[in-house]
């Protein structure tokens, strides 16, 4: 890693959601504020930055993390994946979102996109995952509005869409 | 997604999805620290109390100043001169500013404001503002607060009782005379809070030309606030100019706690002369937003034998915190209708008192009121049916309101508007399978295991009546204020020019759906989908329809709002019917509107609805006689029912009253403790639902926070009012694993009183659940009393007995420093053996360079006197890192053979104070072995958020010490008693090495 001064701003580049993306940030800045404030990608959101709530869930190299303990200088040159890479084209809901609006698994939406993220490499890693793996694997995660209940749901449902390969549920 | 038409006709009464998701999936959303900010917007950052009681001797802002980004300091002293007082609630002499002003009240008060180029500097700023407190006892207990010789906190007020009502409806004593059993429970409800996910958000702006604030804010009403802000900033309403974000990440009532920060922060834009930000951090919304209040009640019940109750006398000591903040005490008198739950009481005795305590500040939070009042008079009705051997559900049905009393005047004077409680209650017990439950709890006894039943039922007041709050006033004082009553909801209906319908209205949603149901009830309207129209719910108070009233809370969207929308379109429509009439030569009457046309009967015969719709726009020559335009419509709605509360203090305190009956199954594990919710069932009479999955997904969460209240949750202070839930791993919310889903039943009795006969539903678990919770485990167990939240720990001395002594006791301590009680105390000793012979380590420990060598992260010691050192100490503790200040004084000098060393530090994380008692001996082998006690109190910050970590890390810096000393003395080896564990633990988190 370079050699990196507190006082100085240093260049950070990202693959996020599949595009270069570039911007600086001083070697304190978090990833959450770097991908909020200084790329604009606004879909993460920031509920406790300690660590425990999960809203700001991203996948850093395939892997989730909490973006609010990352520092943007760590992620230099890293594929970083958020809620605004989960749509599969513009317009159209990816296969997890919509599971979500079909069960009402959101209401506020501020806690969401942590859980989506979470899902998402959840259901890449192991697409058979039963509920009980589901539901310890959304323990890293704080909702205020559900209750859960929707959201556990909603996951099952994306599970089996996308198990059975259903691309439109529309 | 499509979506297929109403079967009847209707869109409202269906599950569709949200019109909000799609942006709220996909990372657009709108909340507000996403929205631009104007170029040059600062960003605030507020330095905040240590201590939960001490006066301000002086702040020193200029290292903060000379910090390059920073542009300006704000302090109490710019609060006066810009701002005044917050209104306060009741009549006395007591004030109520957004930032400490001489002294602070409680632990996490602003202090100090910094605006900065960016929060990061912000915050660095902090550091470098030096604040001299005196600490002050505090008071943290309600009751003890009422005591004589209880710490004061507002001089001026003299007392911390700041209201006191009696109340008396029907004749309560000839009851409780007349009654063979008289029946009491004294119960405490806990401080907790609903924490949103998203936190606090102000942007804020002055105009000098204009004498005006614009402000940005993430509020949720009520709007009757709005009025207090403006106040607070010393100008009109006209002049302060508040907007809220399209999107809110949740609220559930607390984000009417922001209001004094918007005050703050608008003051700090005007000092700055720039627009400012400022975004809550977690850590502040823990210790600085609003919770619920803590409460303290007895209530009695006069019980015939059967279980029926004659009357109830209430005492309540409601704890508001530091501060009497708008609109409390208003979670006291929220439930004022209510005090007889669905019960048939007549006879009623209240005694109400609000105190001020060394905590946080109350305020709005789900169930409000509710949960503090269902959890003493549910308990109660649990304890009458174990003292008189009766089943709890028969008490329970003895009592409640026949269903043909309905609209029914409680004794305290609220009006129940419609409901069958027996009917709800035996389809629950039905539907909900309690036989099922209850063979299951007697073969989960018969194996000898812990299970227990609980059930609670509730009525759940919605659609507040702005009058309510002034029951805490005597009726003199309520004529001499002039009378205050209803609870004026607003809608707003434009069609433009190609007549495509747009709704506003001032509802502030955190996340319930508003814009999708008003789309259904606006398209049922028009014959329209809800596609077809568009619906705005932010506000703002420069442009919009709004009143006192408005925003989110007291569950009054659907029956209020959403009646609102209905009356504007059905207003509309006439006007739409009649220039259909005249375009189509058809009779009004036959008018219809269907599937996006206009006709009479006859669809053939149709017109767009777009055509007839724009008519105002382009061809208002056309319009038929009596009709000025059909453009806009703004309709205010207020029910009838919601007067003022009567000479009497008869207070009907809300419009709607919705029935819940709970009953849930729970096991105790036998060897932990653990509390799991077997069964829930939550039988609900909401009235009309508009929309099955909102009405769901308000049960499941209101359940959920209900979980965590009952189980978890507790905004805790320590006696001194330090605060020890500071972060989310200290206060705890339920997740998946701890949150059952329950089963939802639903029982529906329209209101009559509300345009679209719903009742609120978002609350009534929060009041029913921790009550129902409780009684479960009380049946359980077998035990009369129940503490939430509903600790193992405590749970655990019912199974096991108290803990036991440890085997080895450990030696005795010296005696304590002066510490007030219950401050956090840590104790320890040690010992090191060193080679260095005795007095070389006398000399030593008396000399600063080598003392700055061995402290840990010690950068400066300098010696004052010949016993008196200060120092400059960095220490870690848990995820915090700050520098504090040290003097430290030697006594009892007893050269070469001890010395007692007391200290204090202080620092923007905390303060600590300590003594410990060092001894030299000589070994055999011509060396020393150092031996220590040490007993230390810690507050503040740092206790509040590293407060598990703390012995242990005390443990280790002293280990440190004589570890250093020990190295510096010529080696040996330090035999500290620090398991292995706890250092590897502390290792992992930076503070040992």
């Amino acid at each position: 890693m370079p050699r990196l001064s507190a006082d100085r701003r240093h260049p950070v580049t990202l693959n996020l959601n599949g595009r270069t993306v570039r911007g600086e940030a001083e070697p304190r800045m978090s990833l959450t504020d770097f991908l909020r404030h200084e790329i604009g990608a606004t879909g993460t959101h920031v509920g406790c930055e300690h660590g425990v709530c999960g809203a700001c869930t991203v996948l850093i190299d395939g892997q989730t993390a909490r973006a609010c303990l990352a520092l943007a200088v760590q992620v230099d040159g890293s594929d970083v994946k958020t809620v605004e890479g989960l749509e599969e084209e513009p317009g159209r809901l990816g296969v997890i979102q919509e599971a979500f609006r079909e069960h009402h698994g959101l209401q506020c939406g501020f806690c969401t996109p942590g859980f989506l993220m979470t899902l998402d490499a959840l259901f890449r890693e192991r697409p058979d995952a039963d509920e009980d793996l589901i539901r310890e694997t959304l323990s890293g995660h704080l909702c205020r509005c559900t209750g859960y209940a929707p959201i556990v749901r909603a996951a099952l449902a994306a599970r089996d869409w996308l198990r059975d390969g259903e691309t439109d549920h529309a | 997604m499509s979506v297929a038409a109403p079967s009847d006709g209707k869109w409202v009464g269906q599950s569709l999805p949200r019109v909000e998701d799609a942006a709220l999936l996909t990372g657009r959303g709108r909340y507000i620290d996403d929205l631009p900010v104007a170029p040059g917007t600062l960003h605030a950052a507020i330095l905040r109390s240590p201590h939960g009681h001490a006066t301000i001797e002086a702040i020193d802002v200029a290292r903060a100043l000379a910090l390059p980004g920073v542009a300006a300091v704000i302090t109490g002293d710019d609060v006066k001169r810009y701002g005044s007082s917050m209104v306060v609630g009741v009549k006395a002499p007591l004030d109520c500013w957004p930032i400490a002003i001489d002294k602070v009240r409680y632990f996490g008060e602003p202090v100090a404001v910094v605006v900065a180029e960016s929060r990061y500097i912000a915050e660095d700023a902090l550091d470098r503002i030096d604040v001299r407190y005196v600490p002050l006892p505090a008071v943290i207990d309600p009751v003890a607060a009422l005591e004589e010789d209880a710490p004061v906190l507002h001089e001026r007020l003299g007392r911390n009782l700041v209201s006191e009502r009696a109340f008396r409806y029907g004749d309560p004593e000839a009851a409780f005379a007349a009654a063979p059993h008289r029946i009491a429970i004294d119960v405490r409800y806990p401080r907790n809070a609903c924490t949103p996910i998203e936190t606090y958000g102000v942007i804020a702006e002055y105009d000098p030309g204009l004498d005006g604030y614009d402000v940005t804010a993430n509020f949720q009403g009520p709007f009757s606030i709005h009025a207090v802000m403006a106040r607070a900033l010393k100008v009109p309403g006209n002049r302060l100019r508040l907007r809220t974000p399209p999107d809110s990440g949740g609220s559930f009532g607390v984000k009417q706690g922001i209001f004094p920060y918007v005050v703050l922060v608008a003051i700090a834009a005007r000092v700055a002369g720039r627009p400012v930000k400022w975004i809550e951090d977690r850590l502040e919304h823990l210790m600085g937003s609003v919770t619920a209040t803590n409460r303290a009640v007895t209530l009695a019940a006069a019980v015939e034998a059967d279980g029926r109750i004659t009357a109830l006398d209430w005492d309540q000591v409601e704890d508001t915190g530091a501060h009497l903040r708008a609109p409390e005490p208003a979670t006291l008198y929220r439930m004022h209708g209510n005090m007889t739950g669905a019960y048939a009481i007549r006879n009623v005795a209240i005694r109400n008192r609000v105190v001020l305590t060394n905590k946080m500040p109350t305020g709005l939070n789900r169930g409000f009121g509710g949960p503090q009042v269902y959890f003493a008079l549910e308990r109660l009705v649990h304890r009458i049916a174990t003292t008189l051997k009766l089943d709890p559900l028969d008490v329970i049905r003895r009592n409640l309101i026949p269903a043909e009393a309905f609209p029914y005047r409680t004794a305290t004077g609220a009006l129940y508007d419609s409901g069958n409680y027996q009917e709800a209650i035996a389809a629950a017990v039905q539907d909900g399978g309690l036989a099922d439950l209850i063979a299951r709890r007697d073969a989960a006894r018969a194996e000898g295991r812990i299970y227990g039943i609980g059930y609670t039922a509730a009525v759940e007041p919605s659609v507040s009546n702005m009058g309510y709050i002034t029951a805490v006033l005597t009726p003199e004082e309520r004529t001499k204020a002039g009378p205050k009553n209803g609870a004026q909801a607003s809608a707003t209906i434009s069609l433009d020019a190609v007549g495509s319908v747009s709704v506003h209205v001032s509802s502030t949603p955190q996340g319930q759906g508003h814009r999708t149901v008003l789309a259904q009830v606006v398209a049922d309207a028009f014959g329209l989908t809800p596609a077809d129209v568009r619906v705005v719910t932010e506000v703002d108070t420069s442009r919009d329809a709004w009143s006192i009233a408005s925003g989110n809370y007291s569950s009054r969207f659907a029956p209020a709002v959403a009646g609102a929308a209905r009356i504007a379109a059905e207003r509309l429509r006439a006007k739409l019917a009649a220039i259909a009439a005249k375009q189509l030569d058809a009779d009004l009457e036959d008018i219809r509107f269907d599937k996006g046309r206009v006709h009479a009967g006859d669809p053939e015969r149709s017109l767009a609805f777009g055509r007839i719709a724009s008519t105002s726009h382009w061809a208002p020559g056309e319009l038929p006689q009596g009709i000025e335009h059909a453009i806009r419509e703004t309709a205010f709605w207020t029910p009838p029912e919601l007067t003022a509360p009567d000479a009497q203090d008869n207070v009907n305190s809300s419009l709607c009253h919705g029935f819940i009956f709970d009953f849930c199954g729970v096991e105790i594990d036998r060897e932990t403790a653990a509390v799991r919710i077997d069964k829930y069932v939550t039988m609900h009479d909401c009235g009309r639902i508009l929309h099955p999955g909102m009405v769901a997904g308000q049960v499941t969460g209101g359940f959920a926070h209900a979980v965590g209240a009952a189980l978890l949750e507790e905004t805790a202070y320590a006696p001194d009012g330090s605060l020890e839930s500071g972060t989310l791993a200290d206060y705890l919310i339920p997740t998946v694993m701890e949150t059952p889903e329950p089963l939802i039943l639903h029982y529906e009795s329209p209101s009559p009183f509300t345009p679209l006969g719903a009742k609120g539903v978002g609350e009534g678990n929060c009041m029913s659940t921790p009550a129902c919770i409780a009684n479960a485990v009380a049946d359980a167990l077998g035990i009369e009393d129940v503490t939430l939240p509903i600790r193992s720990s405590v749970l655990a001395e019912h199974l096991h007995g108290p803990e036991p002594e440890p085997l080895r006791p450990p030696r005795v301590a010296p005696p304590a420093p002066a510490t007030k009680a219950g401050e956090r105390v840590l104790t320890g000793e040690g010992e090191a053996v060193v080679v260095a012979p005795r007095q070389q380590v006398w000399n030593m420990l008396l000399d600063p360079d080598v003392l700055m060598s061995i402290i840990p992260g010690a950068h400066g010691v300098e010696k004052v006197s010949e016993t008196k050192f200060t120092a400059d100490v960095t220490l870690g503790v848990g995820p915090v890192k700050s520098r504090y200040s040290a003097d430290i004084e030697l006594s009892d000098l007893d050269e070469p053979n001890g010395v007692t060393l007391t200290g204090g530090t202080q620092g923007a994380l905390g303060f600590g104070k300590g003594s410990g008692r060092i001894t030299l001996t000589e070994t055999e082998k011509g060396g020393t072995r150092i031996g220590y006690t040490y007993q230390a109190a810690i507050g503040g910050k740092v206790a509040s958020i590293g407060g598990r970590l703390l012995d242990g890390a005390a443990r280790v810096v002293i280990g440190q010490f004589f570890e250093a000393l020990a190295r510096k003395a010529g080696g040996g080896s330090g035999r500290l008693h620090v398991p292995g564990f706890v250092k590897r633990l502390l290792a992992m988190i930076g503070i040992a090495r």
